[in-house]
Parts: C-alpha cells; structure tokens; sequence
C-alpha cells in the first residue's frame, strides 16, 4: 500500500501535526489525540478521563455551552470524542470550507476550555445514563471490557473499569478537573491531526494561526503500566442479570505493540486464522463441526488491535448454550491453539487473513473518520503515521513459524477466564 | 507539591474570546460517473465508479415480503444459512474463495427485503460476483448446514429477545400496526425450530427474484467493463414473477402510549411516533429540516433540552423510518427510570413548542448546512455511497436525486419548514410506547395519555 503524501512537524509549544492532504472528496477530518487515558486515571476517581472528555465538549474561552455541537453542526459536519486505555481522542470531519473552523475549535479548547461546577454535574448524570445504557441495562454489557481485565491484571491502571463506579464519578470535583487538564493536556502531550481536502501550505498556516499561541507546559512523564504475566490460570466470574445464555472470556498477554510489533503482527494474523470467517479454526470447528459455542471470536486489544501500549491483551470470547461446559470449551481451545503450536497454518491461511488485512486497511483509508484517527494514534503510539501504510507488507510478512511461535506462547497457565453468568432470566 | 491553575484560571487568556472564522468556499464533490441499467434477467443495477482506493462495494435488495405467519422464520433461516454451502462450494469454499481476494459477504433478512452485502479488493470483482452468483442460482442449504444454524438461531433470538431496545421495537411495532407483517422483525424461536430445509430451498427458488430486486455496485470499476461482467455472472439468475413488496402499512394514527413493563429495568424505552412522507413527496426536503431542528441531530431542541439541559439521557433523537411505500417519524430515547415521566413531559413540550415557536432563522440555516454536509461526508465514502443508494432504490431513487438533493434542501423557505413542523409534529398526531419499572407508570398516568398493557 503505497504511503499517501504525509507531512509532520512539531509546532513551538510541542504540538505534533500530522497534515495528509487528499483531494479525492471535498471533506477534512481534523483530530487532536492526548497523551491519557483511563489508565492514568487516578485511584478513587475511575471513569475520570472518560468523563473529562464530556466536558471538553461543555464550552470553551470563546464558545459558550452547546457552541461547539453548533458549530460543527452549522458547518455541515459531525464531531465525536472517545476515550480509549491510552489516549483519548476529540474530532470532527466537515465539508473543506470548514477546515478553520475546527482548527478554531479544537484550539479554543486545547487553551481555555469552560470547566464548571454546573457542567460537571449535568455530564456526570450523562455519563451514568451513558454507562446504564451500556453495561447495566443491556446483556453482556462491559463484556469483555470491563470485566475481564481485573481476572488477567494486578495493578490499578489495569485492572481498573474504565467507564468508572458511579460513586466515584460523583466524588469528582472541579479541582480534579482543572488538575486533570494542567497534566495531561497540555499542546506537548498531544498530536494534530489533518487529512483530507486541503494544501499543506495552507493547512500549515492555518495551524500556526491557531495553534501556535496555546502556551507550552510541562508534559508529564510517562509511566510504564508493565507488569509481570499472570502466574497460572486465573478464573473470574461475572453476574449478568440480563445475559440469556453463558459466555466467557480467555484473556492472555501479547507481546509490546510498539517494542515487538513483529510480534504483535503474528499475534494479529494468529486471531485471524483462528476466527476470522467460516473457514477458520475456531469457527469451523466450535461452531460448525461441534456446535458448541453459538459465537467465538479471537482478537488483539479489547478495543481492537493498535489501540494501547503495553501491556496489551489478547482475548477469545465465547457464547455458548448452558448445556456445555466452559471446560469442554476451554478444553478444544486449548487442542486448537496446541495443534497450531506444533504444526504451522498453511500458506493458504495466511493469505486469506493478509489478504482481508489489507482490504480492512484500504477501507480504513476510505473513511476521512478512520483514516484521520488512525494517523492520529499511530503518531502518539508509534511515532510513526506513516507505519498504517507498512502494515500489509510486515502483515504479510508474518510466516507460519511465526503464528505457530505466538500460539505457543499464549499459555494456559498464564492467562484469565472470566465467566458471564447468566444471572436474572430473560427479563 | 505541584499546584494547578484553578478552573477558573484555566477558562481564560490575556487575549480573552477570539471569534469564530468564516466558511471558506466549499469545493464540489467531483463529478462520478454511474450507469443505472437493467440486466436482461430483470435486474435493476446501479454502478459508480469511485476509484479512492481499489476495493468494490456491493449491495443487493431483493423484495422478500409475506403474509405467511411462518414466513419470518423461513427467511431467518434463508438468510443464515444462504452462504453456507452452493453445489460448487462448501461452506469453507465460499469463505475461503472471498477472503483470497479480502472479501465478505454477508445476508440479512427484515420483513421488507433480503440484503446481501460484500465487498473485495477491486481485482477480485470476478471472485465477489461468482460467489454471489453462485448463492443466488444454487445455494444447497444442506440439511445439517439448516439444522445446526437452527439452534444457533434459537439461542440468538433468546438473546435478541432479552435487549430492551429489542423489546421496545417489538412492542412499538404492535402497537402501531398490529398483526401487519411488517411487526415481525424477529421470529418466534418456536418457529424457527419447525423450519425444515426443504422448506427454505422453496422459499429460495419462489422468492429469489431478479425482477423488483437491485443491485449496487460502488468502487474502482471501469463502467464499460463491469456491465457487460454482471451481466455475464448473473445471467444464471433467472425466476418467474416479481419479487415481493411489503403491502401497504396502515396510517399511524395519534393516541394514548402503550406501558409496558419490565420489571427491574434501570433505564425507561421511550418510543414515539407519527406518519410522515416519502423522499418523493415535494414537503420531503421541507419535513427532513424540520426533523433537525426538533431531534434529528445534536444541535436539536430535544438533545440539548433532555441531554444537555436535563441530563435525563445519554441519547435521544427523532428520525424519519421509510418503507417502500410511506414513512413515519420516530423519536426514542433511553432515560433514567425515575426521570421517565419526566422526559415524557419534555418531549411533549418540545412536540408543542415547534408548532408554537417555528425553526427561527439560525436554527434553519443550521439544519440547511448541516444537512448539505452531512451528503457530502456520508457519500464520501465507497461504503457509505453503496448503503446510501440502495436506501433511495426502495423508493425508486438514485444517483439524480442524491446529485439534486443539495439544491433541493437550498430552496426550502423558513415558512415551509414552519409549515412542516406544525403539520407532522402536532402533539396530537404521535403516539408510541414506553418500556420501564412498573414503578415508573403512576407518574405517567398522572401525566395521562399513558395506558397500561
């Protein structure tokens, strides 16, 4: 896949921009990405990033409550915010003419967002209907996401529920906030992002014009989430009052996205052989040769691959009918993962999963959203945007070895398994 | 210690408020090229070349309606089992053969229509096409291929069955249009047991027609090439008769909203709705602003006044549904329990201020540019155009109208938007249901128009 024209540079205060000019519609996405997520988030105040991102749409210096959706909207565009376990990301994607207009409003609030005590409160009972809607009120709500990661993880940035326990996000105040946004999003802690219709000098320009004057500050230091492998096979259970039949979730631990990307990439291809569409591994023989699950699923990242730093999780999750038991599932996982261990996929595997790969990425590259956020994050995670467009290539370079190898390497005595209950009928 | 700046020192500069920059000049969206033709089997297709990057997008709806009480279940089974297996490949064939060439295909069935969606890399069109030829002329469903996906299905429906957004839909759909096929989204689990594969490969054969169903194609095609190429796939594709139309719905008439209760639910369903007009109809364009202004997008009265204002919900909105032959508006929210009445009232108040307090100046230019936009970006996508045409072919749309639509939307007046809003948004025109704790229902009855299942 041919790298589009890509263009990066460090603004005065630490800014990183990311500009890929593509004239094919006449539409812009624009996107900024802060260095935190709610792995930073800090003890007694679970769901803070999530939340703090509601109020970065609330008002800013020049944009009175409500502008920021007006304005967007007025200009024909659509905006959204999302808060992921590393970064959390705020854009819009509009008609071209529109191109300043969003550069103006993700700067007004990158420098003087509104934080107030009445806007904290409306978006607090926003986000517990945010969460009801969610996780509470719905059937394997928060599966895997938020229930899996205490079972495979020890420590509070890991393990924690990023959506937040309501009693917490009602004891934040409006001094976490302010402290909140002096940390951790400041111009050096973030990166820029601009795809779509444009010319570089004239984007360039424009993000000087209202970029370049957001003071700098310190930018945090960094801290590494490491933590050693699960000794053992660590079991969890999940009472789900709405969930009609049993489920589980394996997780495992993948190796560093960003220190062992090839790794990663065999852990990737790895998931694909074994769930992607009929003719793979686990479809074939769970659902269809066995029938013992009703759906399986094997992915990288909880959120989807690319998505977090280290460390990262590797998860299969499984629906299955009462009358089977989660180890007689566990059990043809394990002889599953077992066989590619000791005898590689075939080439043919391989080319079906790299060949949906590279279709998923030209797809990706289609949409302005997920081309521009994607830029984006590769920038803040990897460094290195233009690394999407590398990715068929290194994807298809994984060999067989290499699968066999990251199978080998997800172990069964080192991973979590948490179990959904279903718990309350089928109300 | 570290110290922050107080939220109060954060929210201002020296410089204080900037203000907001103009709109450049907007460029158009560069001219695509399409053809809209009819195979000889009957088949409408519908093919733009958008060459942003080399994949195909495919869509195909066949007209799948039936009066039969065991139609749904039929259909469900149709739809999951119809890539399982043809007389030239098994189910692994067919997967095997789309992802070589990064494909998917995927089936779905409702009471109007069977779709069929793929997509390749644009050098595996032939691959993408055979297949669905394939499906299409000689799709075996194999008794246990049938038999398995039957207990799949089973446990699926339990699990539908239990969403409460799933619930409110079905209960919605009863109340306005009682025993109508339309109301059967989802069939009974016990249905779908008693299905047998014979039945399934008649249903194939009567209602797998080319005649009435379309098929659009959107990506890196060179336009003379791929007619004659689909012509040459599907040509396989023959059938008596036309394929089937959902029968006219009945009018939805104004009255009391339907309680119904599920006991220990956390969040209220609210659903409401009213007849509203097809794309065709020349107060369309009038009727989609007026929409806007009241809950069709972020900026509208209803989200700012129940999200934003109340904090009563995470989402609420309003939207026009379309059905081959008509369209209703509908407005669904998911509140809080304690705050349903609540939000009841609060949408009863913004049905009447529309009426009262017309769109004013800044809110039409708003929806006008917003809704202009919003063509653009959907479009702009190989993906989203395919979605966005084989939605306008129900109702004998196409290309020329999504080309139009801009200048359609750029001449609507302020009056006839006010005009639109009073005559579908009246209060008195809606009715719908509510799903919630029974505890929720002594506050509605207070509120009346509420009655209890």
């Amino acid at each position: 896949m041919a790298a589009p024209d890509l263009h990066t540079f460090t603004l005065g205060n630490g800014l990183r921009v990311v500009l890929a000019p593509d004239t094919t519609s006449p539409v812009v996405g624009v996107s900024v990405h802060y260095d935190v997520g709610f792995r930073s988030e800090p003890e007694g105040r679970t769901g803070f990033a999530h939340l703090f991102e509601h109020l970065m749409f609330q008002g800013s210096e020049s944009l009175e409550k409500l502008a920021h959706f007006r304005h967007v909207q007025s200009s024909g565009g659509t905006f959204n915010g999302s808060t992921h376990p590393d970064y959390t990301d705020y854009f819009e994607v509009l008609p071209s003419a529109a191109l300043e207009r969003a550069l103006f409003l993700e700067a007004d609030r990158m420098r003087a967002p509104r934080l107030t005590s009445e806007n904290l409160r409306n978006q607090i009972d926003v986000v517990k209907e945010e969460i009801r809607l969610n996780v509470l009120n719905r059937p394997y709500g928060g599966f895997p996401w938020i229930y899996l990661p205490p079972v495979l993880y020890k420590t509070f940035p890991n393990a924690h529920n990023g959506y937040g326990d309501f009693t917490d996000l009602e004891q934040a105040s409006l001094e976490d906030c302010a402290a909140f946004f002096d940390t951790y999003y400041a111009p050096g802690n973030a990166v820029l992002t601009v795809a779509g219709d444009f010319t570089v000098d004239q984007a360039r320009e424009l993000v000087e014009k209202h970029f370049g004057d957001v003071p700098a500050r310190v930018t945090p230091q960094r801290p590494s989430f490491a933590e050693p492998r699960p000794q053992g096979e660590q079991r969890g259970e999940h009472l789900d009052p709405h969930a009609p039949l049993p489920a589980f979730a394996v997780g495992y631990r993948m190796p560093d996205p960003v220190g062992e990307l090839d790794g990663y990439l065999a852990h990737l291809v790895l998931a694909g052989v074994l769930s992607d569409g009929d003719g793979s591994r686990l479809q074939q023989r769970l659902v269809h040769r066995e029938a013992l699950v009703t759906d399986v699923n094997a992915g990288a990242g909880l959120f989807g691959p690319f998505e977090a730093r280290d460390p990262d999780t590797f998860s299969v999750t499984a629906m299955h009918s009462p009358d089977v038991s989660i180890d007689r599932v566990l059990g043809a996982l394990d002889e599953e993962m077992e066989r590619l261990a000791t005898t590689p996929p075939t080439d043919q595997e391989l080319a079906k999963v790299t060949a949906r790969w590279v279709a998923s990425l030209h797809k990706e590259h289609d949409r302005v959203v997920s081309r521009t956020l994607a830029l984006g994050s590769f920038q803040l995670l990897f460094g290195d945007p233009a690394l999407i467009y590398q990715l068929p290539e290194r994807i298809a370079g994984v060999t067989p070895a290499d699968v066999a190898g990251a199978a080998k390497l997800l172990r069964s005595d080192s991973r979590a398994v948490l179990q959904v209950v279903p718990a309350g009928g089928n109300q | 210690v570290t110290t922050f700046r107080t939220a109060e020192e954060i929210g201002h500069t020296s410089a204080g408020p900037r203000p907001l920059p103009p709109l450049g000049e907007q460029r158009a969206a560069t001219g695509l090229s399409t053809v809209d033709t009819t195979l000889s089997n009957g088949l409408q297709v519908i093919v733009v070349r958008q060459p942003a990057v080399p994949m195909v997008e495919l869509r195909v709806r066949i007209p799948f309606a039936s009066t039969d009480p065991m139609h749904p279940a039929r259909a469900e089974v149709l739809a999951s089992t119809l890539l399982s297996g043809t007389t030239r490949r098994d189910r692994v064939g067919v997967d095997t053969d789309l992802a070589l060439v990064g494909g998917e295909m995927d089936a779905a069935v409702d009471p109007e229509r069977l779709s069929i969606a793929g997509t390749a890399l644009a050098s595996g069109l032939d691959t993408l096409l055979d297949v669905l030829a394939d499906v299409l002329t000689s799709a075996s469903y194999a008794d246990d291929e049938v038999r398995r996906e039957q207990e799949r299905l089973v446990e699926r429906i339990a699990m539908a069955k239990s969403q409460p957004s799933v619930i409110a839909r079905q209960a919605l759909q009863k109340h306005r249009y009682g025993d109508h096929p339309a109301t059967r989204e989802m069939p009974e689990a016990e249905d779908v047991a008693k299905v047998t594969a014979a039945e399934v490969r008649d249903l194939h054969r009567a209602a797998i027609l080319p005649r009435g169903s379309v098929l659009v194609v959107v990506g890196d095609v060179s336009l003379d090439a791929v007619v004659p190429q689909l012509e040459k796939a599907l040509s396989g594709w023959t059938g008596d008769g036309q394929a089937a139309e959902l029968p006219s719905l009945p009018e939805v008439s104004g009255g009391d909203l339907l309680f119904v209760p599920r006991p220990g639910a956390v969040q209220s369903q609210l659903r409401l709705t009213a007849e509203a007009i097809k794309r065709t109809d020349p107060r369309y364009p009038a009727l989609q602003l007026a929409n806007l202004v009241f809950g069709g997008f972020f900026s509208s009265r209803l989200v700012e006044n129940v999200r934003e204002d109340k904090g009563y919900t995470y989402h609420a909105r309003s939207h026009i549904e379309f059905t081959p032959d008509g369209a209703t508006l509908l407005i669904d929210t998911d509140t809080a329990s304690d705050v349903t009445a609540s939000a009841l009232l609060e949408i009863r108040y913004e049905l009447g201020k529309i009426f009262l307090t017309p769109p004013s100046e800044t809110e039409v230019d708003t929806v006008r540019q917003y809704a202009i936009g919003q063509l653009l970006t959907a479009t702009a996508s190989q993906a989203g155009l395919a979605s966005q045409l084989v939605a306008l072919a129900t109702q004998g749309l196409g290309m020329d109208w999504l080309l139009a639509h801009p200048a359609r939307l750029q001449a609507v007046t302020a009056e006839e938007i006010a005009s639109a809003a009073r005559d579908f948004f009246a209060p008195v025109r809606w009715t719908g249901v509510i799903i919630g704790d029974p505890a929720q229902f002594p506050a509605l009855s207070v509120l009346g128009g509420v009655t209890k299942q």
